[in-house]
């Protein structure tokens, strides 16, 4: 009872105890380094409105809580990382940090987390920053509610927005990002939850996997990048309700999956993409009630790809929609919607009474030479995949979906 | 020859097919546009018709016109008038024409749609400028064909192969020929058959105007090197020129020797 007592009596205290150092032009102390070494653990350090030239802030083995007031402005001038943290418990909100300095030897970061558990970063806007969050072997932090916007001049030159390394349990929330190298990148990461961000015109990827297990990404957008989304390399991943939309250009692409396997997408919408999934080496993977539509090609299968199935999905006006390369396996197209479909429905149960084949003979031809793409849209393309619909020679014979939809699938 | 060309011109403006012309691309047009008000995706539209329609319309009406006027060329030909002005009024008449016909039936329903606020101006303008190439070309390649076959069954016969063979069965010898030698880097014949179509090379130039050109990959990256260039344009305007200079050439030179 005495120590339940006694425990009660400091978790009353504690906050109370921890101090408040305020940083601005005016008062006392007037540089956030100042602050940090005079804070102890636990301090709360208010930084207020006004514009602080300094980099190479680091904060160790001291859980501070930084808050900008009105945006105070950290301008590291082009020199080095801006944060530097290597502690618990540290939470930066409210700040706007410009100005990180590039190289190409060493990441320089708006903040630089290292083995700094339970962090949060929290509303800051980062502007003209090399790398914006580097985060290694830091797991269960919060990063909500940034606005990371960089030059975006060429891929050497321009570092990732949010990037992850060895870092678990980590919840990515409600960011939005521009013009870096790639926008949310992680890296031997698990159990990470990335939701409702916006990565837009970003060079490379909107958002990017490596060896990453067990992350989920749900209603995020991925606009106008390079490409959208790469998932190389990675298992039970969960992809639910985001937007690939205008990732267009001669290599572009909204969702690459590389080496997959046991993973969902559900609910996505992919539009006016070159091309919207590209997979190469997809196992267990499943495709259930996405949209995709105006694409150049919906679908482009690279091979290596073992139960993977597209069930209820709707294909709309996409100019291929499935190229197909290598074995048909065991995956599986069933009741997708495809606007391309010309059956029909005798005993109007709403399912198409003839297969449909979605690879046409055209895609099947320049999967197999790429040059022959030229001749897209020319009348003896036309002619001959009509012919080939009529009756199929040359594309994949058991490539069908026995049960094409006749009305577009809501979900 | 411009009194002839004003001649044939007018006797044409005054024949039916010229507006049924006229009015199929005008229907064509607000239809497209009223279905799908978006002008950029009616340009693709557009583009599959002209592709096709405008060669065989080019054709048939040059070779018919040719069989048609056949004995007040006859007539004309008893007065002292050149031979090559006769022949180039009549086959410039023609081309005229069409190309009005085509250039006002299709542009007033752009225009009317708001073409001139629009992006897609430019895509519009290549779209018209390839048309009315391609009616000159196509109308010339059937004043050959006609100058050189007295029996018109005949000569409808070659005229409706040679818009067979350029259209469709180019094409496909084309994509034989890149199947067959699919081990080999292919960009540079691509490049160079599709310079020699006319209606291919005519597609590849609006395409690589499109949006769609992302789809072309790699070979389209080639081609879009190639094109987007001064040196391309020029070339395959020069290459489209030359389509309608040769053909017009040689009907002076078949006319000049030719028995009546």
């Amino acid at each position: 009872m005495k120590h339940f007592l006694s425990v009660l009596f400091l978790l009353y205290f504690l906050p109370s105890m921890a101090g408040e150092i305020r940083v601005c032009s005016s008062c006392e102390i007037k540089t956030v380094k100042q602050a940090i070494e005079m804070a102890q653990s636990g301090d709360t350090i208010s930084i207020e409105e006004g514009i602080y030239k300094e980099s190479d802030i680091t904060i160790i083995n001291k859980s501070l809580h930084i808050k900008g007031i009105n945006y105070p402005v950290i301008d590291a001038g082009m020199n080095g990382t801006a944060f530097a943290i290597k502690a618990e418990g540290v939470t930066i909100e409210g700040l706007k940090i410009i100005n990180i300095g590039r190289s190409h030897t060493k990441d320089y970061a708006a903040i630089l987390l290292n083995g700094s558990q339970n962090f949060t970063l929290k509303n800051n806007i980062l502007e003209n920053v090399f790398f914006g969050f580097l985060i290694e072997k830091s797991d269960n932090g919060l990063i909500e509610g940034n606005r990371i916007e960089g030059e975006g001049i060429d891929q050497a030159n321009s570092g990732n927005a949010i990037h992850l390394w060895n870092s678990n349990e980590i919840t990515i929330k409600n960011n939005h990002v521009k013009e870096m190298r790639d926008g949310i990148y992680i890296e031997f990461g698990k159990n990470c939850k990335i939701i409702n961000n916006v990565c837009e015109k970003n060079l490379r990827y909107g958002l990017h996997f490596m060896f990453s297990d067990s992350n989920s990404y749900i209603g995020n957008t991925f606009e106008d990048n390079g490409a959208g989304v790469a998932v190389m390399f990675s298992k039970h991943i969960e992809m639910k309700k985001n937007l690939f939309k205008k990732n267009w250009g001669p290599a572009s692409y909204g969702l690459l999956l590389k080496e997959i396997s046991d993973a969902t997408l559900e609910h996505n919408i992919f539009e006016d993409n070159t091309i919207a999934v590209n997979a190469d080496g997809t196992t267990r993977v499943e495709f259930i009630e996405n949209d995709f539509k105006n694409n150049g090609y919906a679908i482009k299968v690279h091979g290596g790809a073992y139960t993977t199935s597209f069930t209820r999905n709707n294909f709309l006006h996409n100019s291929f929609d499935v190229g197909y390369s290598g074995r048909l396996n065991d995956n599986t197209f069933s009741g997708n919607y495809w606007t391309n479909y010309s059956g029909y429905d005798l005993d109007k149960d709403n399912i198409g009474d003839v297969a449909y084949r979605p690879v046409k003979l055209f895609s099947h031809i320049v999967n197999q030479t790429p040059e022959a793409i030229v001749l897209l849209r020319s009348l003896f393309i036309d002619i001959m995949d009509f012919s080939e619909k009529v009756s199929p020679i040359f594309t994949p014979k058991e490539l069908i979906d026995p049960h094409p939809q006749m009305k577009r699938i809501l979900w | 020859m411009f009194k002839i060309l004003k001649y044939s011109f007018y006797d044409l403006s005054r024949s039916r097919w010229s507006y049924v012309y006229f009015l199929f691309y005008l229907l064509l047009g607000f239809t497209l546009l009223f279905l799908n008000n978006d002008l950029s995706g009616a340009v693709i539209t557009m583009m599959n018709v002209i592709i096709v329609l405008v060669p065989l319309i080019g054709t048939i009406f040059g070779v018919m016109y040719y069989y048609d006027s056949k004995e007040f060329t006859e007539l004309l030909l008893a007065q002292p008038i050149k031979r090559k002005s006769i022949f180039l009024g009549q086959y410039f008449g023609v081309a005229i024409s069409l190309a009005a016909s085509l250039i006002l039936g299709l542009g007033i329903p752009f225009v009317a749609y708001g073409l001139f606020q629009s992006g897609a101006i430019w895509d519009f303008v290549i779209l018209l400028v390839t048309g009315v190439f391609l009616t000159f070309i196509f109308t010339a390649l059937a004043f050959n064909i006609a100058l050189s076959n007295e029996n018109k069954i005949k000569g409808f016969g070659f005229a409706i192969l040679l818009w067979l063979f350029l259209a469709v069965i180019y094409d496909g010898i084309f994509l034989m020929a890149l199947v067959h030698f699919q081990e080999y880097p292919l960009d540079k014949f691509a490049l160079i058959a599709t310079m020699g179509n006319p209606i291919d090379l005519s597609r590849i130039l609006i395409l690589l105007k499109l949006d769609i050109s992302a789809l072309l990959g790699y070979t389209g990256a080639v081609f879009k090197n190639f094109f987007g260039t001064s040196m391309g344009t020029i070339l395959s305007l020069g290459m489209l020129s030359l389509w309608v200079i040769l053909p017009v050439w040689r009907i002076s030179a078949k006319a000049k020797k030719k028995d009546f």
